[in-house]
């Protein structure tokens, strides 16, 4: 079987990224899974049993001064080294900051074309094929490429693993051209978030609006999300506000959710918001004005003041939990 | 300092967007064509920087069709002083690697000192085009910044990451992509729309350009296979709140196992 190569994001703190389970499931579905990184060090022997128990049957490693100050340069030098010594089928890497801009760059060093925001993939007549769901879902689109694919996923999008594997590490060194790549000069982490589930696949997300009014009023929806074990979402006027994270907007320029449950609390339902959530199981909206939008697309809609209803909603919860 | 900012005719996130099922190409004629949100924001940074240093140039480029010159007249009525239109017959459903290349090759003859593009457009959301476009110059990228800062030999800004931030700076010619962090954009006025009418924009085909066919004929291409529209959701139970909705929607989650 051939090579399928997967951009295996690390963090600046070690952290290997959420979305390298579901690439290496997908990669272990169309071929042998290769996970690329690109570092520095010599990798940590936990860091290559992790990437063997997510499935990678070897690990080719790009070793490069430059990890860490470089940015994105050094996952493409990695890429585009791998990808001539193992000329692979595919390369699949996250539809996020870094890994999209990774996969742009080395498309344009191999010539090849590129597939975005897929939520599957598949191999069929010998050609492999991605799926995406594009403009809030309304449309399911299958795509594919004239020679070797490069596929960004959407993260949260795969649910599957692949079978464990032992891993084999390859390690060369790559040369970054420091005039080609901007400088990283430091990193402003967010805090660690408590338990609460990260947005990105979440199976429940409690989302707020402007309807809040407040950065402190808008704990009401965090409330509800960890009575009901759920990622906290956020309208863009709730983040443009200040009320939440941009990370947690949902929409159109935001995340797309696709949840068994999703909640919306003070949110109008603009065609833009609902883009990122459409898709959801089951809806429920508390808006308390009844010609609101987001009752159109919901399965439960309450009509009322969510600074009522939450409160009673989160005790129920929790009384009927206890 | 010359600041050249990508804009991308798009059509209105909020009308209905129409697929052509037969191709997998974007209905141009569902949808009132406007400057993407996120375009409008990447030129309000490039004004304000002119505002303030005298002698900065903001040019708008856009590739597309015969009436991106509508967003291009957009543009140069906020402020930017000169448009360029890449516009080509053969361009039509171009992918990202050809896209890559025209807008490249244009930047080249009109040279640059900074490039500002968005994060992502929003009838393509690929976010990749501008990354093409560093690899093909050989200039760095600043992409997903939530703020910027320009000065003549430099920019630099935080860049949006998964766990949080980083301060990144790359040396000047460069290319940076903005995120809706960035202000939206100040309205037009009177006297600048009067202006952009008589402001220069020179329009160039992939000939001008000296992209050859050969060249875009070694790319791989992408192609859609299938496309398939999903049926619209239809609203559901709505009740107004007398006290006991809260109840009534726990026990619609128990119901459905939510709960
Ligand atoms: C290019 C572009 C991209 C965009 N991308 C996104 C995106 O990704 N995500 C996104 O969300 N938006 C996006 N938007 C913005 C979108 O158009 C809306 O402006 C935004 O979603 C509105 O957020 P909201 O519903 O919180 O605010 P509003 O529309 O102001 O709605 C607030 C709602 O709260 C209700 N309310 C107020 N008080 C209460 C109360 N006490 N109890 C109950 N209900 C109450 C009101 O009835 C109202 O319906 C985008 C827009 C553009 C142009």
């Amino acid at each position: 079987m051939s090579h399928v190569l997967v951009l295996v994001e690390i963090s600046h703190r070690g952290h290997i990224a959420d979305s390298a389970r579901g690439l290496l499931a997908l990669a272990a579905r169309l071929g042998d899974p290769v996970a690329v990184v690109a570092t520095r060090e010599p990798l940590a022997d936990d860091v290559v049993a992790k990437l063997g128990s997510l499935g990678a049957a070897q690990v080719y490693q790009g070793r490069s001064d430059a990890a860490g100050t470089a940015l994105v340069a050094p996952q493409v030098e990695a890429l585009a080294a791998a990808v001539a010594a193992l000329s692979p089928a595919a390369v699949l890497v996250s539809h996020s900051y870094d890994g999209r801009e990774a996969a742009a760059r080395l498309a344009v060093r191999t010539g090849s074309g590129v597939l975005v925001d897929a939520v599957n993939v598949r191999a069929e007549d010998g050609r492999i094929i991605a799926n995406g769901s594009i403009w809030g879902g309304n449309y399911l689109v299958d795509s594919a490429t004239t020679g070797m694919p490069v596929i960004t996923v959407r993260p949260g999008a795969v649910d599957e693993s692949a079978p464990q594997a032992s891993a084999q590490v390859t390690a060369e060194s790559v040369t970054v051209d420091a005039a080609t790549a901007g400088v990283i000069d430091s990193y402003n982490d967010a805090p660690e978030v408590s338990e609460r589930p990260s947005l990105l696949g979440a199976k429940k997300v409690v989302s707020g609006g402007r309807g809040f009014g407040s950065k402190e009023n808008f704990a009401l929806v965090e409330q509800l999300a960890d009575a009901l074990g759920a990622a906290v979402g956020a309208s863009r006027a709730a983040v443009d506000a200040g009320y939440s994270p941009q990370t947690t907007q949902v929409g159109q320029t935001g995340v797309s959710v696709s949840p068994d449950l999703y909640v919306a609390l003070g949110i109008s339902g603009a065609i833009q918001h609902r883009a990122g959530m459409q898709t959801a199981k089951t809806i429920v909206a508390i808006n308390k004005d009844a010609d609101a939008p987001i009752f159109e697309v919901a399965d439960f809609g309450i009509v009322g003041d969510v600074f009522t209803i939450v409160p009673q909603l989160v005790e129920a919860i929790k009384a009927r939990s206890a | 300092m010359r600041i050249v900012v990508l804009v991308k005719q798009v059509p209105d996130t909020s009308d209905v967007r129409k697929l052509d099922l037969n191709t997998g190409l974007l209905d141009r004629d569902a949808g009132e064509p406007i400057v993407d949100e996120i375009n409008e924001r990447g030129l309000e940074a490039a004004l304000r920087y002119k505002d303030d240093n005298k002698g900065t140039e903001v040019v708008v480029l856009s590739m597309g069709p015969e009436n991106a010159i509508k967003s291009i007249r957009k543009a140069l009525s906020m402020g930017a002083d000169s448009g360029v239109h890449i516009v080509d017959d053969s361009l039509a459903g171009a992918d990202a690697l050809v896209t890559s290349l025209a807008i490249s090759k244009a930047l080249e003859r009109t040279g640059y000192d900074l490039v500002v593009a968005g994060n992502e457009s929003t009838d393509g959301n690929g976010g990749i085009v501008p990354a093409m476009i560093s690899e093909r110059l050989g200039i760095p990228l600043l992409g997903f910044l939530v703020n910027m800062e320009i000065t003549e030999a430099q920019v630099s800004g935080e860049r949006q990451g998964d766990d949080g931030t980083a301060n990144v700076h790359a040396g000047l010619p460069a290319i940076v992509t903005v995120t809706e962090r960035f202000d939206y954009a100040r309205f037009p006025n009177f006297k600048g729309i009067m202006t952009a009418k008589r402001k220069p924009v020179d329009t160039v085909t992939l000939a001008e350009l000296g992209v050859d066919a050969a060249e875009v004929s070694s790319l791989d291409r992408t192609e859609v296979i299938s496309a398939v529209e999903r049926p619209a959701r239809t609203a559901g139970t709505k009740i107004d709140d007398d006290g006991t909705a809260a109840a009534t929607l726990v026990e619609y989650l128990a119901t459905n196992r939510l709960v």
